[in-house]
């Protein structure tokens, strides 16, 4: 296996021109087609990308969607479409890169969704996206916006096999709390490009969890920007890439507000011959940002040979004025001496590698805070394990 | 009804191919007796304990090994485990974010075929744990993450006790271990082997261990053989003499 830890801390210049991202644009023609060779495309298989590149209009057909949503909204949570253009669509994400920008193009009704102010949702909001034909586009373009003082969790789930692209933009409001779970649990032959894109406002909170598991390609970029004082967002994520999965997440913090906070935790299983992921996180830290904290995080479990994990943590920093700052890239492996271990008191080595994965995860799903989501991801990380490492669910139970 | 080793060889897999570490070792183990095995480093001690336990960089060339009359290179290391083997390692290694108790219950699980009843389970847990002066906060910690080197050591116990083994093979447990953390890792093998129903192999550098845990027999190692075998008092005489003379002996004889 292969694994490349590259810390870059650099200064990052007035205006953010990072070279990791290239400034936001609705325009698609300022969305190039990429080659591979830039610094965001570097790390993704072009020719597995390409059906993504393309200009294309949702590949519907009359009474056979690409796509199959269905919608579980509680009471008290307006739901609406909003057509290219209409507020509050395009208000907090404006497309970062290419599939992107092809999403918001394709896309002329975004799902609205608005949590009213001071609503506190006892329970969670669920889009369930399931893909049926692996050879044609859906774009898609969800838009949330949790008013001051709400309290709501989303779920999404996406299955099945499509070419998805996906914008997701949250905007929490001052004094509000949201959770956004993804969960990517697609069939084997889905391609899926997704930007999830989130502004916390004054002292808000935003929990963002990544989960994902299937699918070829696997690509999402998941960024927050602030928009006050006092606001704070985490970033969780657990992946598990088996043979010839793709899967890559980009993290983007920009703290371009004061006293803010960020965490991000992602851990990620590989398994497999050229598993691969990816994982690029950036922490911008504006001149304006004094006293902010934040850490990044991003751990591996190798569990074979033949997986390649890559894991990029970038830290610029505009001001030295802060509570904290710091990050993390770590690769652990599953090896014959774990092995001898456990199995030397008498655990199978099935259901030994099963304690490991489910370990490694475990810190992660119990973070979420929210125990109907925890249980759920328990199970779907019982499943993943099930199908692609053929470990059953074990008697011994499964808490840590 | 015994642990009987039997002229057994055992190289050991290293870079530069196979060596041979273990030269036709003859030993067997009743239950209710406790073996002393003592030799400077390099004799081959740990290299017994994983080739009885099964580690795959070990291997058995010839030679036998039964466990209560079942052969044991017939058995993975899992089954050897749950045959009734049990080896308190040297160096445990560090397992992140599988958390003791629930190790320790899976353990438990797959040695008895049957998951332990919850309620007098934890019980048991948190009374071994104090027994060998564990904090019971180190049940929900990784298991052997960030335990000094004393912890780890008190663990190996700790599961000596709860999975209670026919046959404990004990890997210079005591190494490393200040005089209290001594007495209290010995009070848990006292423990296990007032019983007098179990066999202990205790594999020790030191004649220090020996104050505090009686040996019926001890064997001393040279060179992957037994060179000189008696009682406890031969664990006296070596305290005096050193492993020096039989070093020099097995040279002679090379």
């Amino acid at each position: 296996m292969t694994v490349t830890e590259v810390p870059n801390v650099a200064g990052a210049i007035e205006g953010l021109e990072s070279h990791l991202h290239p400034q936001p644009s609705f325009d698609l023609a300022d969305h190039p087609m990429p080659d591979g060779r830039e610094e965001m495309w570097r790390f993704t298989p072009m020719r597995r990308m390409k059906p993504l590149l393309d200009e294309r209009a949702n590949e519907d057909r009359d009474g056979d969607p690409v796509v199959e949503f269905e919608l579980s909204v509680p009471d008290g949570v307006q739901t609406a479409n909003l057509a290219s253009g209409q507020a509050p669509r395009g208000a907090v994400l404006v497309p970062g890169d290419r599939p992107s920008a092809l999403a918001n193009l394709g896309c002329d009704n975004a799902l609205y969704l608005r949590i009213p102010a001071n609503t506190e949702l006892a329970e969670p909001i669920r889009i369930d996206a399931h893909g049926r034909d692996a050879a044609r586009r859906s774009n898609a373009v969800h838009v949330i916006v949790a008013e001051p003082n709400s309290k709501a969790t989303v779920v999404f789930r996406h299955t099945g096999s499509a070419q998805v692209l996906e914008n997701i933009e949250v905007d929490v409001r001052d004094g509000a709390k949201l959770t956004l779970v993804s969960l990517q649990d697609w069939a084997d032959d889905a391609l899926h490009a997704a930007e999830h894109t989130a502004k916390v406002g004054r002292d808000a909170h935003y929990r963002h969890v990544n989960v994902s598991f299937g699918g070829d390609l696997v690509r999402m970029h998941t960024n927050v920007s602030y928009d006050g004082p006092g606001g704070e967002a985490e970033l969780f994520g657990l992946y598990f890439a088996d043979a010839g999965q793709h899967i890559e997440h980009r993290l983007f913090v920009d703290h371009d507000a004061p006293l803010t906070k960020s965490n991000v935790d992602y851990r990620g299983a590989l398994q497999g011959q050229d598993a691969h992921a990816v994982w690029i996180g950036d922490v911008v830290i504006r001149k304006v940002a004094e006293g902010i904290e934040t850490y990044e995080s991003n751990k591996n479990l190798v569990l074979t040979e033949g997986a390649r994990a890559d894991s990029v943590p970038n830290l610029e920093i505009e001001t030295g004025e802060i509570a904290g700052a710091g990050h993390s890239s770590t690769t652990g492996r599953f090896d014959d001496e774990h092995l001898f271990y456990l199995t030397s008191r008498g655990i199978d080595p099935v259901e030994a590698k099963r304690l490991v994965v489910m370990g490694f995860f475990i810190d992660i799903i119990r973070r979420v805070g929210i125990p109907d989501i925890e249980e759920r991801l328990i199970a779907e990380v019982e499943r993943e394990l099930a199908t692609t490492v053929g470990i059953a669910p074990a008697a011994s139970g499964t808490e840590a | 009804m015994s642990l009987v080793i039997s002229d057994l060889h055992v190289d050991v897999l290293t870079e530069d191919g196979p060596k041979e570490i273990l030269k036709g070792v003859n030993l067997t183990i009743n239950p209710g007796e406790v073996h002393a095995i003592m030799g400077p480093n390099g004799s081959g001690k740990s290299t017994l304990a994983y080739a009885l336990a099964g580690h795959p960089k070990y291997q058995v060339t010839s030679g036998t090994v039964t466990l209560d009359g079942t052969d044991l290179s017939e058995l993975s290391v899992d089954e050897r485990a749950r045959a009734g083997l049990f080896l308190a390692m040297q160096y445990p290694v560090e397992v992140p974010g599988v958390s003791v108790s629930n190790f320790l219950r899976t353990a438990k699980t797959a040695i008895d075929g049957e998951a332990p009843k919850v309620r007098t389970w934890v019980k048991q847990v948190n009374e071994a744990m104090t027994d060998l002066g564990l904090d019971n906060s180190f049940s929900g910690r990784s298991l052997n993450e960030g335990f000094s080197g004393g912890e780890k050591k008190r663990a190996e116990i700790v599961q000596l006790q709860l999975l209670n083994p026919k046959y404990a093979i004990l890997d210079e447990t005591d190494s490393g271990l200040d005089i209290d953390a001594l007495r209290v890792v010995a009070d848990g093998v006292n423990r296990y082997t007032a019983q007098a129903d179990r066999g202990v192999l205790l594999i020790t550098h030191y004649t220090r261990i020996l104050n505090y845990i009686k040996p019926d027999f001890v064997h001393v190692y040279v060179d992957g053989r037994v060179v000189t075998e008696g009682g406890p008092e031969l664990a006296a005489q070596l305290e005096e003499t050193g492993y020096d003379s039989y070093i020099a002996a097995a040279r002679a004889n090379a």
